[in-house]
């Protein structure tokens, strides 16, 4: 690889780490609600409301399936609205945020439908009230598959993120197409990829090691 | 009977039948109809095989599931028609205890303890006494840091007990609190369940299909059947003259005392006698009373089969033995038992009576 390319690599990597880290964060937050969400409206659970529940169902499963490369296109208009332009990292980092937020939407439901009905019961028993259940009991109780599920998540919003980045012009990913791919430089290629893999290793040594700790067993 | 701190009035609870507007099934029929009162300061026990309705019943006591007819009236609080946020409050006045303890893994020992007076509202300092006091008394102080997967079953219904009893509540419901554990700790806890209710005062209802856990603490018992509570009183006078069916097979799994026709096959053929049941209870006999009879007529008594044990802490069950002697004595100390006790005459080798085993 051409040394002078090493300052553009860490550009490069920078443009990742700040679509990753906004898309986490955004999509984490939103996603953890609509999970919530999903779970407590679910019939027969805690606030138990079949049209609310449905229309969560439904919005996450219209979502989730579409490509991502073509919901970053659909998404347009909306996009337009919230950040002002429908092209730039920006923008990408946007839609980004959407696609997540309703992917872990799904994730954090699927592992909190795994938690015992009796300890929710026990606490109604002690007259918690529901806000204080999802505080004190469904989210400490599931802390370990959430964080799991979160880990996760980090990789399927890096997946997203070479898509954005190269349509948006920054990001690893663009920066192994514009240097890599597009010069037959493979060499630029494969640093790109070990870099990517070094990521994501860490982050799934991390979040296991976390979600070991929360587990208390 | 002192003044009821729970009574059900005609009670029901529907739950609605699964399946489409238009093809919808039949709704259950939980409870159906159930007018019960249980005393301040008692052991109550409610019994029943599973899907009779126990649980539920319970469950409309501390309004985890609210009647679709009739009324609860708890402490002097209706529960009928309270909304969600009145409740919290009538519920965090009223301990539960379950079969699978429901301790909160995420939480240690301590923590899980706290979380009721958490959830009053209580300070730091006061729920770290507290907590301190509880766990000395259900006897884990040492196990305040841990967490419940680190703890035996026993132990854990230990915490859930003390987690009940954290804010003071005057009913304390066991919801099949020993039917996760071995007879051993099955014993510890209603022990402690019983102390729990001598020492603090607190009004204890349990539920259970086990007779075992009727016959060893409550004081009056409710045995109930498809919703409805088929039958009711102390538990001394339920045990030694059930009235349906399903109390009788209760009874019977609890004690063993009487012999099966098999048995009484296998006793013939060791004791060649006159085979007889005897009831040895308070109501009827007690085993003197017995044992003299048979001096008197000058009967030898050999005692083949059977125990005694105590039902509501009052002695309860049957011997059986063979009776010696020439004919005339054998057959005036029959009378002289029939005037004392129940019996059942098997007869002899020879001359079985028929097989019987009416209790």
């Amino acid at each position: 690889m051409r040394p002078d390319l090493v300052p553009l690599l860490w550009d490069a990597f920078g443009q990742t780490l700040y679509m990753v880290l906004i898309t986490l964060a955004v999509g984490g937050f939103f996603g953890l609600l609509l999970g919530l969400g999903l779970y407590l409206t679910r019939p027969g659970n805690l606030l138990a409301n079949r049209p609310v529940f449905a229309v969560l169902n439904v919005a996450v499963n219209i979502v989730r399936p579409v490509p991502f490369l073509i919901f970053l296109v659909a998404l347009g208009p909306l996009t337009r609205a919230v950040v002002g332009t429908t092209i730039g990292i920006e923008a990408f980092t946007f839609a980004m945020c959407v696609m997540a937020s309703f992917v872990f939407a799904r994730l954090v439901e699927q592992n909190l439908v795994s938690i015992d009905p009796g300890v929710i019961e026990a606490a109604r028993a002690m007259g918690a009230s529901p806000l204080r259940i999802v505080r004190t009991v469904v989210v400490p109780e599931a802390l370990s598959p959430l964080i799991l599920g979160y880990t996760f998540l980090f990789i399927g919003v890096l997946d997203m993120s070479a898509i954005a980045g190269y349509l948006g012009g920054g990001g690893l990913g663009d920066f192994a197409i514009q240097y890599g791919y597009r010069q037959y430089d493979w060499a630029v290629t494969a640093i790109v990829v070990v870099i990517i893999i070094v990521i994501v290793q860490l982050v799934q040594w991390l979040g296991n090691t976390l979600a070991r700790r929360a587990l208390r067993r | 009977m002192s003044e009821p701190i729970i009574s059900f009035r005609g009670a029901v609870k529907e739950f609605p039948g699964r399946g489409r507007v238009g093809r919808r099934s039949a709704g259950v029929r939980a409870v159906d109809g159930v007018t019960l009162d249980i005393a301040a300061g008692e052991i109550f026990g409610v019994i029943g095989y599973s899907g009779a309705g126990k649980s539920t019943l319970v469950r409309l006591v501390n309004a985890l599931e609210t009647t679709t007819a009739g009324s609860v009236v708890v402490d002097g609080t209706d529960l009928t028609g309270l909304s969600e946020a009145r409740m919290r409050p009538v519920r965090a006045g009223i301990g539960m205890i379950f079969q699978q303890f429901n301790l909160l893994r995420s939480r240690t020992v301590a923590g899980n303890v706290a979380y009721p007076l958490e959830v009053a509202g209580w300070s730091r300092a006061d729920r770290d006494a507290r907590v301190a006091e509880l766990l000395t008394f259900v006897g884990i102080a040492d196990k305040a840091a841990s967490y419940p997967s680190a703890l035996s079953g026993g132990q854990k219904q230990r915490v859930g007990i003390a987690r009940a009893l954290a804010t003071n509540p005057r009913i304390l419901l066991a919801d099949e609190a020993t039917s996760a554990l071995d007879p051993e700790t099955t014993a510890d806890v209603l022990a402690l369940l019983q102390r729990v209710n001598r020492e603090l005062g607190i009004t204890v209802v349990v539920i259970t299909h086990e007779m075992e856990v009727v016959r060893s603490i409550c004081h009056r018992v409710a045995v109930m059947e498809r919703g409805r509570v088929v039958e009711l009183g102390d538990a001394y006078q339920v045990f030694s003259d059930p009235q349906q069916d399903v109390t009788r097979r209760f009874v019977a799994s609890a004690l063993r005392d009487r012999p099966s026709p098999a048995v009484l096959r296998r006793l013939r053929g060791r004791h060649p006698g006159r085979i007889v049941t005897v009831r040895i209870d308070e109501v009827s006999g007690s085993s003197a009373q017995v044992m003299e009879v048979l001096a008197d007529r000058g009967v030898h008594g050999t005692i083949v089969y059977g125990g005694i044990t105590e039902v509501a802490e009052r002695p309860y069950g049957s011997l059986t033995l063979e009776l010696g002697g020439d004919e005339a004595a054998v057959s005036a100390a029959l009378d002289g038992l029939h005037a004392v006790t129940a019996v059942v005459d098997h007869g002899t080798v020879a001359a079985p009576a028929a097989e019987g085993n009416d209790r």
